[in-house]
């Protein structure tokens, strides 16, 4: 059978600057360069370039450079050539496509549409550089009044997970990523004051010293959960979906299940990780009650218990349903959220924004009194501080981030992640490419980036005139919409700007 | 005395070292494209990659104690410098006989036969008065550059 | 066509003074419009009022409820309503004289009523949860009626002009009150709305208020999980419902509520003893929605005495000053200086730092 695939992209090679020094042959772990050892120059398969820049970034000379293949198809709005191609691939193999990293359909991002705030005369900007400016936050079950006898605090708290900033780093598990990518985010949470979460891989033994800013998850496929598990983070996590795929569970094909993987997650070696598209004890919500209850059992009542769920049609009404259930947080995670792998068109058709979800949960929660009961954690589309402070002010305690917490670690989102040879380190378990994340580098540049995001955020609340994040949390008066229908300004609880 | 370290949990098996290596010794020391393509006789890089994969790391001169090639060498082209400490190979005194190759413990020493046979091996960079190239331009963090 | 407040938000900023007489002496309202009026420049003559305890030593169990109407029909419909829900004991128009300052307004009227006790009893409410309640039911639901205040045994007088024509308007200096607090305002774009000037107030409490607070959109939204109605959309009325929730309906100390609004900050709170930290830490994080933001002081007044702060960073004016019996409050020391020559002390309180007048005998407001 003929093949049609053809190549994605193109590798430019400029002949006065390569030295033929190896290193892009060294580096790629796809094979798209090799040397001739007749010709004694180092040459390149285009077909095999799956635009990662490994090789660009490393090629001392700057020698590189990735292209869009420029074969051209006859213009067609319906049948590009992506979708064509996808087309050949399943003639080919009879096969589910399969992608990594989220979501990149050019469908409307709701953050690039609202604006924030700015204080002027009538109330003063306040300068983050002068004056104390606090981002202090607690994700727990808060109680709806605080009892006092004689003076004193008669109300026991629950326990609540204490923050120095409103971003956490995100769910992905080991064997999607390499332990070195695990352990850089995790010493960058300690430093800067925050949480990881281990995702549902289960947390390698090497990573128990940062319990007390780890988040554990159990998820369908009950990875790595016995109670020593349990009781090793701050919380747990039961995660229910993912945005990246509602409706279905994690895969990791074998070749990313090696010895440390195997005993991580208790599985045997090589074998493929499914989890179920279910909890196979959660058929209705009494169900996800019981499991609530009976990992604080597990853990004596310490630690507080949340639900992750994928941003979905009826997310208000099943996150009405989970904080009545008795979960101390619920994490919402939409239709843009990564993953190590996914069915292609699940994860460009399943699910909803995040935006629009997070302002649907919020005001479903507050019309029913119950909002203080859960702290909601906003996952998937936070690219940048200004898209924390719009998250923040529509009503999420705290906000996620896993792709840019990877891209911080160096990754490039070239969306292989599911094929294991991520040449930056850290989607794979081959130790040749594992290595080259080195976590003490790794936790300085993701450390980096959550202080870098500390400080824009400090300057963006005081120049509304606020200096304290809970004056933030769910304020819909510092957002106005642009270029919005008045059904999504309605959906979201904003003005348009100019109101 | 300071010396150059390897961590070959975090070698990448890049080589880059070496390239740089050969740049810091070349006429053109801050022209990588010049140093490869226009320079006549290439100069040797003085640290090798050792790779069985995965495990690689880099290796140089350990410029020891009481260093063999010194004792071994028949001209006193070998020579360990009194306060530095590093040790090198005074080129127009070599007579390329490779005693010194077969002394050496490491196999750190390498036989330059471009021109007039010459041992060559690190010399810590020491005419350039910072830190040593290799490390100065290891990608990840392979190799320090410290007292131990 | 400007909107009116309700319909819009609008900002503002202006002018504060209060008096309290510690031993419940009552005093004619001359004094506080003097020093209200000396701080003129503070205002733009689109509103000023004042609130005043005492002033209805006749009716002592009445809840006396000033209306504005504007028209008949809002004042029928409300008078059916009281008839309905409360007893009627007196209603009357409330005495006024014509000033240059003040220009034509609604009617003006009240009423000295009490509960029914068959509508509590099916109801199952408390007195004062079933006033609340009625306060927002009018405001809600009789269009062109608006409650001005409903308190026992006080008052809030307010209009379009400034507070001092305000003052001569209602004729204040023929009541006497033990409080007296008085606002002038400075709002930036509304029709002048007789109901949009301060005092705000709900049962005994009253609050005058300067700045505007940034973090309104989160105090509103906490408070309307409780049924708290924020109809009037300005901060004064948020305010006074987070003082309302705090002290009525949760029970919580004074210092606790003041904590809750205007808290310290994370650097001083880690300098606390492990259990003021562990107090203070728990009313920062469960009432971190009712932390109040941006420039304010306030004033907030009820039959038990007044207090007087400001925000954590002091960026609003705020002075206090004591003479025998009397404690003075003011946006400015030369109001207090107007009518108190020579005080015994005078100081600037600290960001955050409450003053409290109470009324000999009792603890808390």
């Amino acid at each position: 059978m003929i093949n049609y695939s053809t190549p994605e992209f193109l590798i430019e090679r400029d002949r006065n600057r390569c030295i033929d020094c190896k290193v892009c042959v060294r580096q790629c772990a796809n094979e798209a360069h090799s040397f001739d050892e007749e010709e004694q120059k180092v040459v390149s398969h285009d077909e095999k370039c799956v635009a990662c820049h490994r090789c660009v970034v490393m090629c001392p000379t700057h020698a590189l450079t990735i292209k869009r293949f420029p074969l051209e198809f006859r213009q067609n709005s319906l049948w590009t050539g992506r979708t064509i191609k996808d087309i050949y691939m399943q003639a080919e193999t009879g096969g589910i496509l399969s992608t990594g990293m989220g979501n990149d359909k050019p469908y409307p991002i709701y953050w690039d549409h609202m604006l924030l705030n700015a204080s002027q005369v009538t109330n003063p900007s306040i300068d983050p550089l002068r004056e104390p400016m606090e981002l202090k936050t607690f994700i727990g079950r808060k109680p709806d009044r605080l009892e006092f006898k004689d003076g004193k605090l008669a109300t026991k708290l629950s326990t609540q997970l204490e923050l120095d900033l409103p971003v956490i780093f995100s769910a992905m598990s080991y064997g999607s990523i390499s332990l070195n990518a695990h352990k850089s985010l995790a010493k960058a949470s300690q430093v800067e004051g925050t949480f990881w979460n281990t995702g549902e891989g289960g947390l390698h033994r090497d990573l128990y010293e940062y319990g007390p800013n780890t988040i554990v998850q159990v998820a369908s496929g009950r990875f790595g959960v016995n109670p020593e598990y349990l009781n090793a983070g701050a919380a747990i996590e039961i995660k229910i979906g993912q945005g990246a795929k509602p409706g279905i569970g994690g895969h990791l094909p074998g070749e990313k299940v090696d010895w440390e993987v195997s005993k991580t997650r208790m599985i045997p070696e090589g074998t493929d990780a499914i989890s179920p598209a279910p909890h196979h004890d959660i058929y209705s919500i009494e169900d996800l009650h019981q499991l609530i209850f009976s990992l604080k059992e597990a853990t004596n009542y310490k630690k507080p218990v949340g639900v992750k769920i994928a941003a979905v049609h009826n997310v208000a009404a099943i996150a009405s349903g989970i904080a009545r259930a008795g979960a101390d947080f619920i994490t919402l995670d939409g239709f843009r959220g990564g993953t190590g792998s996914a069915p292609l068109r699940t994860r460009d058709s399943v699910g909803i924004p995040i935006e629009l979800a997070l302002a649907a949960v919020d005001t479903r929660l507050r019309n029913e009194g119950i909002r203080g009961s859960v702290s909601i954690i906003s996952a998937s589309s936070i690219r940048n501080s200004s898209d924390v402070v719009k998250a923040i002010a529509l009503g999420a305690d705290a906000v996620y981030i896993g792709t840019a917490a990877l891209i911080s670690l160096g990754c490039h989102v070239c969306q292989k992640c599911n094929t294991g040879k991520c040449n930056w380190g850290i989607a794979t378990q081959n130790p040749n490419l594992t290595k080259r994340l080195n976590p003490e580098i790794g936790a300085q540049r993701a450390a980096n980036l959550l202080l870098a995001w500390k400080r824009e955020i400090k300057e963006m609340l005081g120049g509304m005139g606020i200096n304290a994040l809970e004056s933030l949390r769910g304020n819909r008066l510092m957002l106005r919409g642009i270029g919005l229908s008045d059904r999504d300004l309605k959906i979201l609880g904003i003005n348009a700007a100019g109101e | 005395m300071k010396k150059v370290y390897a961590k070959e949990e975090y070698c990448l098996g890049c080589r880059l070292c070496e390239v740089h290596c050969i740049v810091a010794h070349s006429d053109y020391k801050n022209d990588i494209v010049k140093a490869f393509k226009k320079q006549e006789q290439r100069p040797l890089p003085r640290v090798i990659v050792e790779e069985n994969r995965p495990v690689s790391f880099a290796l140089q001169c350990r410029h020891c104690e009481d260093a063999p090639c010194t004792t071994a060498c028949i001209t006193g082209a070998m020579q360990k410098d009194p306060v530095t400490g590093v040790v090198t190979c005074e080129e127009s005194r070599c007579v390329g006989c490779w005693t010194c190759i077969l002394a050496c413990p490491f196999g750190a020493i390498a036989r330059n036969e471009q021109g007039k046979k010459v041992a060559s091996k690190c010399d810590l960079c020491s005419e350039l008065g910072d830190i040593p190239a290799c490390v100065k331009n290891c990608p990840n963090a392979a190799m320090v550059f410290e007292e131990r | 066509m400007l909107m009116r407040e309700g319909d819009i938000r609008i900002p503002s900023g202006c002018a504060i003074s209060g008096i309290m007489n510690k031993k419940g002496q009552v005093f004619s309202g001359g004094d506080i419009i003097k020093s209200i009026a000396l701080m003129h420049d503070r205002s733009n003559g689109l509103g000023g009022g004042f609130a005043a305890y005492g002033i209805y030593p006749e009716y002592p169990d009445h809840y006396a409820f000033h209306m504005f109407y504007d028209d008949v029909k809002a004042k029928e419909n409300t008078e059916y309503f009281f008839h309905l829900n409360y007893e009627m004991d007196a209603s009357e128009k409330i005495p006024i004289r014509k000033v240059k300052g003040i220009g034509p307004g609604p009617i003006i009227w009240r009423y000295f009523v009490r509960p029914r006790e068959e509508k509590l009893f099916e109801l199952e409410m408390s007195e004062e949860d079933f006033v609340a309640k009625s306060v927002f039911q009018i405001n809600g639901t009789i269009p062109g009626a608006f409650v001005v205040s409903s308190g026992k045994n006080m008052g809030a007088f307010k209009a379009v002009g400034f507070p001092e024509d305000v003052g001569e308007f209602y004729r204040l200096d023929e009541y006497k009150a033990y409080i007296w607090t008085a606002h002038g305002r400075f709002p930036t774009n509304t029709p002048g709305w007789w109901g949009g000037a301060h005092p705000f107030t709900l049962l005994d409490w009253s609050i005058v208020h300067n700045g505007e607070i940034s973090s309104y959109g989160a105090n509103k939204r906490y408070l309307e999980m409780f049924g708290y109605k924020l109809a009037l959309q300005t901060d004064t009325e948020a305010i006074t419902y987070c003082f309302d929730l705090l002290l009525r309906q949760h029970k919580v100390p004074l210092e606790v509520a003041v904590t809750a609004l205007a808290a310290p900050f994370w650097r001083d709170i880690e300098k606390m003893t492990p259990e003021k930290r562990e107090a203070v830490t728990a009313i920062r994080n469960i009432y971190g929605p009712l932390l109040l933001n941006g420039p304010f002081s306030i004033i907030l007044g009820s039959r038990n005495g007044i207090m007087a702060l400001n925000d954590r960073v002091k960026l609003r004016s705020l002075v206090a000053a004591t003479k025998g019996d009397f404690l003075y409050v003011a946006s400015e020391e030369s109001a207090i200086r107007e009518i108190c020559a020579e005080p015994d002390t005078v100081w600037a309180p600290k960001g955050g730092e409450p003053v409290i007048g109470l009324l000999e005998g009792v603890d808390t407001l």
